[in-house]
């Protein structure tokens, strides 16, 4: 008992502060891939090294612009894009805040007018590449194979306003893994240690879908866990949210277009946040909580 | 590994001939279908072999039938014979070694799904990939499947094996847990409090990640191996990465072999750390578990400065690592990690005076050596049951020939020792990364990228922190992907928690759970 409270007393506070916007990550953190717009001129060099196709091109033959795409709801952070731009316009320098409402916020564009994009010497023309079309604001959801087990009421309807008034301070979660590698269910779980110590926001992580507000869903849907998903969501009572937890939450990840995955949450029931990262760090998951909650602003 | 393939030939005649295309560590064997029984049995009974495991491969094109190989290593010469028999499409039944060597069980049930292939003589023939809405007739690792391809739910039931009799009740847990841990679903039947059966059934996180490695660049399927199983990152690449520089006969530089090894004993730190902060939660002792998630969130932020990712993402490279650890960094790494042991230290002596945790793990969840052995178990479980093998020395690989550690065994086969190998691990590990930063020499970090060779078939290893973790890869014609295997621990190591529950009470269920700690994803792939 003594020890106890003498090794307590030694290691003192562990817990870091937390204010949205202001935290620091440990130098030497890779976070997003940012693309200075000065320097890129769209050649399309990185767009062969990406792994999930969240850099994409699509010329427009019609108005003689190229659009260059990033994703940051594809995107897996793996860095094989900064090598391969000949001219040095994509960074990592830590970012990883970037939860947002919808797939349309995470897609940056950048364009320019053909003619020049032709006259660079590391030019790929759009027939080497294949094109994924853009994320669209529409709710997939519907094309779920339980998307008609799902009430009328629950399709896409907004609760942003109601819910800070409804829950208060505190906020229970249900995590659900629907497939993910367990990598975001290691900084879900780190979420609780005394470092991240989610608990002092009131934010709890309950071990039953009836005793929670928010289902924190990570993994891109496997086939056999889309009916279990679905079954969980009906279980928790409304108004509720659903986050997205990670690239394979959002778009499928890695493992899109196959068999046995539906290609992210939103092909099974409605999602609220997105919150990108692969996996998202601690920090990263607890932005995505509070936009959610909208206490954010 | 010439006198086994002799031996063989020996007692088996002109039936058995080599394959070209092998290695020096790995030699292939051609058996006919209806020499699979004979031959397989006949190595498992030679004292230095063991059977690793076995998988199937769609070798239509190429050779006009199927091909299944049993993957045997050679445990005092450090090389595998890996022994192949073909499966002709029109008579695609093969004879199913389960009833001699049970370790096989899943792996031929798992065969069965994926390729259409049949087992003849399976005790067991239940579908275990695919549950009740999977349609009959759909193998989708067979070349003509297309990947893409979206196959309709149709209505069906699975079938537990029941235990019937006065007072036994069923208790269904899962697929979604209680706590923040992965999806898989367990049957108890119970009499009282005590578990007279469990069964477990999983692959609900399965994702097909073998097929979609398939015609994968090296560097992308380098991606995919890291998001095989989140915590072992590193290790699953590092396996992988084996596999294709032997393919592309890449000879990785010595630094980055000692990288290597110090980034895998990272990984054992943070996974082990982890495991003993779970088992203290779970037999409520809250300090040990809060003291260590401290120190593995210090780990994660020392992966972090050194890799850039958390989980040691990003690092693997094909020929060697992208991150080097030098100057100022290096002697902050030995500083800090100097720091934690010596933390570890005090948070472990306190843990052993605590009698409310140590009642809770004495003799429980207890695994039998025999039955870690004929259930083919690995890693840090069989270690703690008796079992003495780990490949970091039995088949080097990395930088690990150059470095001395000891390979911790207990006889037990409870939590408890579990919990100690883990514990001992956690030291060596130290001791290892120390070594390695102090002995590594100078030089580049990685060889020049050479194409995959046309043809081929190479086997990765690491021994990771959940135990033995094997990749395959085989290459056609064109040089390309054709497949890829995954073995990872934890396929291997559930079947053993169905024995160590018995009569154990469901109470202690997630501390058995948590003492194997074992992967749903790698396991479901």
């Amino acid at each position: 008992m003594f020890r106890i409270l003498k090794k307590n007393l030694a290691v003192g506070k562990a817990t870091l502060p937390y204010a949205p916007h202001a935290a620091k990550t440990t130098e030497g953190f890779l976070g997003a891939p940012e693309i200075d717009p000065a320097k890129c001129t769209r050649c399309g060099q990185c767009v062969l090294q990406c792994p999930t196709k969240a850099l994409t091109i699509a010329d427009h033959a019609k108005e003689a612009r190229r659009s260059f795409y990033i994703s940051y709801g594809d995107c897996i952070f793996c860095g094989l894009c900064e090598p391969a731009c000949p001219y040095q316009a994509i960074s990592f320098k830590g970012k990883f805040e970037l939860a947002a409402r919808t797939k349309k916020e995470l897609c940056h564009e950048l364009s320019s007018a053909l003619s020049d994009v032709r006259k660079d010497k590391a030019f790929v023309s759009t027939e080497k590449i294949y094109f994924k079309k853009k994320p669209d604001e529409i709710s997939a959801f519907r094309q779920g194979d339980f998307a008609d087990k799902l009430t009328l009421e629950e399709i896409g309807e907004s609760l942003s306003q109601k819910i800070q008034k409804l829950f208060g301070r505190s906020l229970h979660i249900r995590e659900v893994d629907a497939g993910s590698c367990n990598g975001c269910e290691v900084e879900a779980v780190n979420l609780s240690n005394p470092i991240y110590d989610a608990e002092r926001f009131g934010v709890h992580f309950v071990a039953s879908p009836r005793h929670a507000d928010m289902l924190l869903v990570t993994g891109p849907v496997t086939r056999q866990m889309e009916l279990a998903l679905v079954k969980t969501y009906e279980a928790t009572p409304s108004p509720k949210l659903v986050v997205a937890c990670g690239s394979c939450a959002i778009s499928g990840g890695m493992f899109d277009g196959n068999y046995a995955v539906a290609g992210g949450v939103d092909r099974a029931v409605p999602v609220d946040i997105y919150v990108p990262g692969c996996p998202p760090r601690p920090e990263a998951i607890l932005h995505g909580i509070f936009l959610a909650l909208e206490k954010r602003q | 590994m010439k006198m086994v393939c002799e031996a063989l030939k020996e007692k088996f005649g002109n039936t058995i001939r080599e394959l070209e295309g092998g290695t020096e560590k790995q030699c292939h064997v051609l058996i006919p279908r209806d020499a699979i029984l004979k031959t397989v049995g006949f190595l498992t009974g030679l004292l230095p072999m063991r059977l690793v495991f076995l998988f199937a491969s769609d070798t239509r094109k190429e050779n006009k039938a199927f091909t299944l190989s049993y993957v045997f290593s050679h445990t005092q010469q450090d090389s595998f014979i890996i022994l192949e028999a073909r499966i002709p499409e029109n008579d695609p039944v093969f004879p199913s070694v389960t009833p001699f060597l049970p370790q096989a069980n899943w792996q031929e049930r798992e065969i069965q799904d994926l390729f259409g292939l049949v087992a003849g003589n399976l005790p067991d023939p239940r579908s275990l990939v695919f549950h009740e809405d999977w349609p009959r007739g759909h193998f989708p690792f067979k070349k003509d499947f297309q990947s893409q391809q979206k196959i309709p739910r149709v209505s069906g039931q699975y079938i537990f094996e029941r235990v019937e009799g006065e007072g036994i009740f069923e208790i269904p847990v899962g697929p979604v847990h209680a706590g923040i841990i992965e999806p898989g679903h367990f049957r108890f039947s119970s009499a009282g409090e005590s578990i007279v059966k469990l069964e477990i059934r999983h692959f609900y996180t399965h994702k097909g990640t073998e097929k979609a490695g398939e015609g994968k660049s090296p560097s992308h399927l380098l991606c995919l191996a890291e998001r095989i199983s989140g915590d072992n990152s590193f290790s699953h690449a590092a396996a992988c990465a084996q596999a294709l520089e032997t393919l592309a006969d890449i000879q990785v530089p010595e630094r980055a072999q000692f990288l290597r090894v110090i980034f895998l004993e990272l990984e054992r730190l943070h996974n082990h750390m982890s495991d003993i902060a779970g088992i203290s939660l779970d037999a409520a002792f809250s300090f040990g578990a809060s003291q260590l998630m401290r120190l593995k969130e210090s780990l994660l932020r020392i992966n972090e400065r050194l890799a850039g990712t958390r989980l040691l993402r990003n690092v693997i490279a094909l020929g060697g690592v992208r991150k080097d650890i030098s100057g100022v960094q290096k002697q902050r790494f030995l500083e800090e990690i100097q720091k934690i042991k010596t933390d570890f230290d005090s948070i472990i002596q306190i843990l052993w005076q605590v009698d409310s945790l140590v009642d809770r793990i004495e003799g429980t969840g207890q695994v039998k050596k025999e039955v870690a052995e004929t259930l083919g178990g690995v890693g840090p479980v069989a270690r703690a049951s008796g079992v003495d093998q780990d490949l970091r020395r039995d088949h080097p690989y990395a930088a690990y020939k150059e470095l001395f550690f000891m390979v911790p065994v207990f006889k037990e086969g409870d939590v408890e020792s579990r919990m100690k190998v883990k514990i001992q691990e956690v030291y060596e590990s130290f001791k290892l990364i120390y070594d390695a930063l102090h002995t590594m020499p100078e030089g580049p970090l990685c060889s020049e990228a050479r194409p995959i060779l046309p043809l081929k078939s190479a086997l990765g290893y690491v021994e990771s922190p959940r135990g033995e973790c094997f990749h395959w890869i085989a290459t056609d014609r064109e040089g390309k992907i054709t497949r890829w295997k995954i073995h990872s621990p934890s396929f291997v190591n559930w079947p053993l928690i169905q024995y160590a529950v018995l009569e154990n009470i469901v109470p202690d269920f997630p501390l058995i759970n948590k003492s194997f700690n074992l992967s749903y994803a790698g396991n479901d792939r």
